[in-house]
């Protein structure tokens, strides 16, 4: 049995990925939320972040937390580009063609990203990489706090927005009832092209967290996909909270498990876990009763 | 004893009160029709019977033998078959292909079920409409076809949930006439919800009546109709004090 | 049909069936060895599209029954010298108690739709990292056999040269299409499209939809558990990374989705063409001399956009209708 200050580190420690984690899978629920459109491409949209992270790192000396920025401004007109001119018009389409078609999307990208990167791990080191805080017992990864950081913070601004902006409470509307948004004339088309850019700019800043914590391959896509839905599933579905929740639960498990268990179980607690909610508390833990 | 015995049937979703206390009986080889109000709990009593949900409180009987609660398919095991009030026949599916998928309820070969579908669908006059594909039929053909698809699986209770809406009254004489002689035929007892009085007075030996989920009436057509309580339910109370009844 | 058409259909079947049973005669190892993977693809697809089609439910998690299907045999190879053709059994039996498993609890629990195809990835994963940590069926590093002599047939072994691998994957997909062909005119048949047209309306008919989903579903899965056995002894290497992965899935699931959902000769359409497209073009940048890793999967993907986009049918109704053929579908 580990130590108690290893146990708490690795606590810690996965509480502050988990906030990255968090904020990736709120931009999946708000996507999966607001269009009902199942982002099988969220994970490639977060490679492609993490790599447009180590790009600007490498050619432009730019930091992650700096790049956040760019990205999310770039990721926010990319994604509502592609939601108005293209998705747009699947999103009445049955559900299982739009996982194939999104499931499509990811192929392209992310082969594209092995194309263009090679296989060959990729990361970011920042001048304060081996840097820590120490709390007590506590030793804290300042590029995991300053991730975090940028997580809660980012998080912030998305609740200030679907819960203070005009544009942001018609987006709630149109999750809550899309036919009775139309009928009070909401314009559907540029609401969901926002929300998916709101999505796509929330992956970008998660991603430039994650990159000086863990190195990006081109396959990695898959996995995050995966993990977000773990997570929105998790934590409920329209939640943010919940989102935010689940993260931080998938994030200390993963910790945890990697203590104590074995490095390479990580993942498979989160299965384990989706599992265990699908059949347990469908709803997850925030998630709304009707299903 | 009678074919269906309904005993004191409850049914509530989410606190509203669909079905209460509903008892009543149907006789063997009889036509009884369910009539009542918009809501008074026709279609719930039906999917009740049907299996489609479960009684609060309350027996359902068919031959002496509960069957409430018990899940759909058993329920047509056992011997009672349903149409539905929006018509779902299978769509993607030719008329013959509709009501073999019934027929497989009793007979043990495709075959066997193919030559017994025949015959009901020419009992209701889809003979020469066989080879069709359901969604590509006229509305009154495919009330038809989900009655002749129920009329396959050989039930000794037949469950009709409004299958005259919508016809125009040639083809409720029509399809009246049918019923009439698939009842006699097939040796089978019709219970039906009915809002068009035309089909009601010539194919029922027995009406019941409900309103807010209770059975208010029972008896032979001519009587029910004229009972004050009855009258009330449709046209309401005001309407009966200067009418004289 | 005119007599005319008839006997140009039949002329045209008997054309394919004598190019199938001719190729390994004409054809150089490496058009072998692709139409061999086409095959392989085509018959996966089939299997899969029983669930699809039989049972309308969206399995991304189908690499869980190739997996296990190539362990289950291999492993008995490998440490017991039990031969595939008693081993394909084990494979059978636990992959259809597995798809029964996941079927059972996902029907109960009335999950369908994404959750349902997330609780099937969620299985696959699940199998995968399990397998990474059994050393005993090689783990991480893989589990190998003993690699086939080419000039010898081993019938008993599976091992031989590979125009045998060629003749058993042609006749699964031809016993494949036989079996679903005949399942059509059964009772099965008529129970699987009623389910999948109206559930309730099936019901009510004295149709038992939970047993007869779950039929579907263990069919689906004891076939991929064939496919599973064939994989292990025709590449003879195992990695539980690779085979149980999500991209294995898709792989999958590609053949029937281009070709034509729930059609009867869709998957095996999808799959010619994928691998034609996919390999072909491969091939061509190989011969101008560019090398580009992961060129195939940016193909595969932009033909799965383009038939989700413009032909949701898939390639094998309009193609069917344009020769005059009623696509048929499960």
């Amino acid at each position: 049995m580990p130590a108690f200050s290893d146990l708490a580190n690795a606590v810690v420690s996965g509480v502050l990925t988990g906030t990255v984690y968090g904020l990736m899978a709120l931009g999946l629920s708000a996507i999966f939320g607001v269009i009902k459109l199942v982002n099988f491409a969220h994970g490639e949209l977060m490679t492609l972040a993490m790599y447009a992270a180590v790009v600007a790192s490498e050619r432009l000396s730019l930091d992650p937390f700096v790049t956040m920025i760019g990205a999310a401004a770039l990721f926010a007109a990319l994604g509502y580009a592609l939601q108005r001119g293209f998705i747009n018009r699947f999103v009445r389409r049955p559900e299982h063609s739009q996982m194939l078609l999104m499931i499509a999307l990811a192929m392209i990208i992310g082969n594209l990203l092995l194309l263009g990167f090679g296989p060959d791990a990729r990361g970011v080191q920042t001048s304060y990489q081996l840097d820590s805080f120490q709390l007590g017992f506590l030793l804290l990864d300042k590029v995991r706090v300053y991730a975090a950081g940028a997580a809660v913070v980012a998080t912030g601004v998305l609740a200030a927005f679907f819960r203070l902006t005009l544009t942001g409470k018609a987006i709630r509307a149109c999750a809550d009832n899309p036919l009775g948004a139309r009928v009070a004339g909401l314009p559907l088309g540029h609401l969901y092209a926002v929300t998916f850019g709101v999505g796509a700019a929330s992956v970008a800043v998660a991603g430039c967290a994650m990159v000086p914590l863990i190195d990006v391959t081109p396959g990695l896509g898959p996995v995050y996909t995966l993990l977000a839905f773990v997570i929105v599933i998790l934590g409920g579905l329209g939640s943010m909270v919940g989102a935010l929740l689940g993260g931080v639960v998938i994030g200390v498990s993963e910790a945890l498990a990697g203590l104590l268990i074995a490095p390479s179980a990580k993942s498979m607690v989160s299965f384990g876990l989706l599992v265990l909610i699908l059949l347990v508390r469908p709803r997850g833990l925030m998630g709304p009763v009707r299903r | 004893m009678p074919l269906l015995e309904v005993e004191a049937v409850s049914k509530s979703f989410r606190g509203l009160r669909a079905v209460a206390e509903a008892t009543f009986s149907v006789e063997r080889d009889t036509i009884s029709a369910l009539i009542g109000p918009n809501g008074a709990g026709k279609t719930t009593l039906f999917n009740l019977i049907a299996g489609m949900y479960r009684p609060d409180a309350g027996e359902i009987r068919l031959r002496g033998r509960g069957i409430g609660g018990l899940p759909a398919h058993r329920v047509c095991k056992a011997g009672i078959a349903r149409t539905f009030q929006l018509v779902r026949p299978f769509d993607d599916l030719s008329v013959l292909d509709n009501a073999v998928v019934g027929a497989l309820n009793t007979e043990r070969t495709v075959a066997g079920a193919r030559a017994r579908a025949r015959a009901v669908l020419g009992h209701l006059g889809l003979g020469d409409k066989m080879s069709l594909i359901a969604s590509h039929l006229t509305l009154a053909d495919r009330r038809r076809l989900e009655v002749a698809r129920a009329v396959a699986t050989r039930p000794a209770l037949l469950l009709l949930d409004e299958v005259m809406a919508g016809l125009r009254p040639g083809e409720v004489d029509e399809l009246v006439a049918m019923l009439r002689t698939a009842q006699r035929e097939e040796g089978m007892t019709i219970l039906l919800t009915e809002h068009v009085m035309r089909a009601v007075l010539a194919l029922a030996d027995q009406i019941v009546v409900l309103h807010h989920g209770e059975v208010i009436a029972r008896g032979a057509p001519a009587a029910v109709l004229r009972e004050p309580a009855v009258l009330e339910s449709y046209l309401g109370e005001d309407a009966l004090d200067g009418a004289g009844v | 049909m005119t007599a005319v058409r008839r006997r140009g259909r039949v002329a045209l079947i008997g054309a394919v069936v004598a190019l199938a049973i001719a190729l390994p005669f004409v054809a150089n190892s490496y058009i072998l060895s692709v139409v061999t993977l086409a095959l392989y693809l085509a018959y996966a697809g089939q299997a899969w599209n029983v669930m699809m089609g039989f049972a309308g439910q969206l399995s991304l998690g189908h690499s869980l029954y190739v997996g296990l299907g190539a362990y289950a045999s291999a492993g008995l190879f490998s440490h017991f010298q039990i031969g595939p053709w008693a081993g394909v059994w084990l494979a059978i039996i636990l992959c259809t108690a597995a798809g029964a498993f996941i079927g059972a609890l996902a029907f109960r629990l009335r999950i369908s739709g994404v959750q349902l195809s997330l609780l099937t990835i969620a299985f696959a994963e699940l199998a995968r990292i399990g397998f990474d940590h059994l050393d005993w069926l090689g783990g991480p590093g893989g589990l190998f056999l003993r690699v086939a002599e080419r000039n010898s047939v081993d019938l008993l072994g599976f091992r031989g040269p590979p125009a045998m691998y060629y003749y058993t994957i042609l006749v699964l997909v031809g016993g494949a299409l036989g079996l679903c062909s005949w399942l059509f005119r059964r009772r099965a048949g008529y129970y699987w499209r009623a389910i999948r047209e109206d559930e309730a309306a099936a019901q009510s008919l004295g149709i038992d939809v939970f047993r007869w989903k779950l039929y579907a579903v263990a069919l689906s899965s004891a076939m991929t558990a064939v496919a599973g056995v064939f994989f292990a002894f025709y590449y003879n290497n195992l990695f539980p990374e690779q085979i149980f992965s999500f991209g294995r899935s898709i792989e999958i699931i590609l053949g029937p989705v281009v070709g034509g959902v729930g059609t009867l000769l869709g998957p095996i359409v999808g799959a010619g063409a994928i691998v034609v497209l996919g390999d072909g073009t491969t091939e061509l940048m190989n011969r101008i001399g560019l090398d580009i890793p992961g060129g195939k999967q940016v193909i595969h993907g932009l033909l799965l956009l383009l038939v989700t986009i413009y032909l949701p049918e898939g390639l094998w109704p309009p193609l069917a209708r344009a020769l005059g053929v009623a696509p048929r579908r499960l």
